[in-house]
């Protein structure tokens, strides 16, 4: 049997590339939307792993209403995407400078 | 293997009573939704009329419940005023109604203050009110949350209503840049603020605050690596929401970017809730770990002080000076919170709803100063506002008294009974940061206030056209008269509503 750490430390290592991806990623906003969802399929998968190995149903219930927000989150993030690129004909994140001070 | 562990359950039929506030508000939040689909634009105004008495009914009922949980069984039995249903995952306590009635009613003033503004540009429409309504909707939900699931989804229908809302003006580029800024730092304290609660749920073994707080009360939690770090997870989420140093970096753009109407309600209302959702996470559930969360917020709230109200001295645009503001006033919220106090809390708690009410009176003149094609949101155009409107000069004179603490407004109360209880709990150091950055602050908020009574009005604006005098309706001047005049009133007179927070703190926790 895989032993929980092991799920933990996946679980880490996708949430860690997804924090990275957001801080590091300078080009294009649909990559920022790309590693949200990663970084909520990482809790995702820490929940699932504590749930079945804690033997408790919650944390698999609380699994299908994180899916079901970030879907909800990604149609919002999208939409605004595109309100984002109708204003200014470019999603590049570092072109997001209007506003400074 | 699973099927051995599902034992076929009773259904039993869940106590509603308690939540009936929050199903009238839902069903009447759909209603109106469908009612706008059907309602010309020159119609509009009944949307606004039926939101406005949906948010006054769902406010009728929480008081109309005030006298349920003390008659409760529960609250004879176990001395704690609260009632739960829906398998203990939702509760209302004392606390949970009146912070439910400050939101209710502050949303309804929100909503006056900010038609005329959407009249006058062409944003009269339907969906204000309704994202509005579910906003409200999920920050009750986010109140009376008593499992780590409710939380978040509360706290998901608060974000996803306000990213929209935010993004409302779709023809803008600031306001979809604030909006994009405000999506992606929003999702990220979700996500933070879920990893740090899939690792509590790993190690306490439950969602409910309750039984994470019982399994605190039973282990040693310091030493506790996990646990540890669960928490630093969940204070960077809550950060992020409240918007606190060094988590504040999207207040000033959010609030710069968005329609002003939308900033009065994102820096009112959604505070009382993550108010709400602190004391329910940190307090109630993570109470035993007081000594690791009160060093982080001290931290944070220090910061907050120093960082919000430095900067705020070099803005020149209101709105960003609020925002600056709001920072180093949510690091006053956090001062109470740290202490660790039952005085603390309730401190906390006037706190937030009468920066609330500061607040929305703030924003309130600043859009009654705007107009169409022009958003007055420079500090110039307070330019010799007391000439121009003696009476709205003198209500933006109190709320920004109000907002630096100068006596008799609430400000200066609200200050003091946070800094006296982060004094009886030792901690000095951080009361004597708190005072002195007040004083640093004090010389933005007087800098408004001299360009209001000591500088000519200039003949025309910053669009170069000449200034017409502000009309506004009779219910706005009626409502910013009454909220410039609580301010005082709860100044000179904190008593009351002070009591009430000391009572419904104790009372719920």
């Amino acid at each position: 049997m895989i032993p929980l750490s092991h799920f933990l430390i996946v679980g880490a290592i996708l949430f860690s590339i997804s924090v990275a991806g957001i801080f590091i990623n300078r080009k294009n906003m649909i990559i920022l939307l790309m590693c949200i969802e990663l970084m909520l399929l990482a809790v995702n998968l820490n929940f699932i792993a504590f749930s079945h190995y804690l033997g408790d149903m919650a944390g698999q219930v609380f699994v299908f209403f994180i899916l079901t927000v970030a879907a909800a989150e990604a149609a919002i993030g999208l939409a605004i995407l595109i309100t984002v690129f109708r204003n200014r004909r470019t999603i590049n994140v570092q072109e997001l400078d209007q506003m400074k001070g | 293997m699973l099927t051995s562990t599902l034992i076929p359950m009773q259904f039993a039929v869940p106590d509603f009573a308690p939540a009936i506030p929050e199903i009238f508000l839902l069903i009447g939040t759909g209603l109106v939704l469908l009612i706008d689909l059907f309602l010309k634009d020159s119609q509009r105004f009944i949307t606004y009329v039926l939101s406005q008495a949906v948010l006054l009914i769902t406010a009728g009922l929480v008081i109309a419940g005030f006298n349920d949980i003390y008659l409760a069984e529960a609250a004879q039995v176990t001395g704690k005023q609260s009632i739960t249903t829906f398998s203990d995952m939702f509760v209302l306590d004392p606390m949970a109604q009146i912070l439910k009635v400050a939101v209710l009613l502050i949303t309804a003033g929100v909503f006056v203050y900010s038609r005329p503004y959407l009249f006058s540009r062409e944003m009269y429409k339907g969906e204000y009110f309704t994202l509005g309504l579910f906003a409200v909707l999920g920050m009750m939900i986010m109140i009376s949350a008593k499992t780590m699931l409710l939380i978040y989804l509360g706290l998901e229908l608060l974000s996803l209503a306000m990213y929209a809302l935010v993004a409302f003006r779709r023809d803008n580029g600031r306001a979809s840049e604030a909006a994009m800024k405000y999506f992606v730092l929003g999702a990220i304290a979700s996500g933070m603020l879920l990893y740090g609660m899939s690792i509590i749920y790993g190690v306490s073994g439950s969602l409910h605050i309750d039984h994470i707080a019982a399994y605190m009360g039973n282990h040693e939690v310091m030493q506790n690596i996990g646990l540890l770090l669960g928490l630093a997870f969940i204070i960077v989420g809550l950060g992020f929401k409240l918007g606190v140093v060094p988590f504040q970096m999207w207040i000033p753009d959010v609030y710069d970017g968005s329609p002003t109407a939308v900033t009065l309600f994102l820096g009112t209302a959604p505070k009382i809730a993550a108010f709400a959702m602190i004391i329910r996470l940190l307090v109630e559930g993570l109470g035993e770990m007081v000594q690791g969360w009160q060093q982080i917020l001290s931290m944070l709230a220090a910061l907050s002080f120093i960082i919000g109200n430095i900067v705020a001295i070099a803005q020149t645009n209101i709105k960003r000076m609020f925002a600056y503001s709001t920072i180093s006033h949510m690091g006053f919220v956090l001062l109470g919170i740290l202490a660790g106090s039952e005085l603390g809390y309730a401190a906390s708690m006037f706190y937030i709803i009468t920066y609330a009410i500061i607040a929305a009176g703030g924003f309130a003149i600043i859009i009654l100063l705007s107009r169409t094609g022009y958003e007055a949101d420079q500090l110039n155009d307070l330019k010799g506002l007391s000439t121009r409107h003696p009476w709205y000069a003198f209500m933006m004179l109190l709320f920004l008294f109000s907002m630096a603490g100068v006596p008799p407004t609430v400000g200066f109360y609200a200050k003091l009974s946070v800094i006296q209880a982060v004094v009886s709990a030792d901690l000095v150091w951080l009361a004597v940061i708190a005072v002195v950055m007040s004083v640093v602050g004090a010389y933005y908020y007087l800098r408004a206030i001299k360009l209001m009574y000591f500088d000519q009005p200039d003949e025309k604006d910053g669009a170069g056209k000449l200034l017409e005098p502000a009309k506004a309706g009779l219910d706005f001047n009626v409502l910013i008269s009454a909220n410039g005049l609580a301010v005082i009133a709860l100044g000179i007179l904190p008593g009351t509503l002070m009591a009430l927070c000391v009572m419904a703190v104790k009372a719920s926790l």
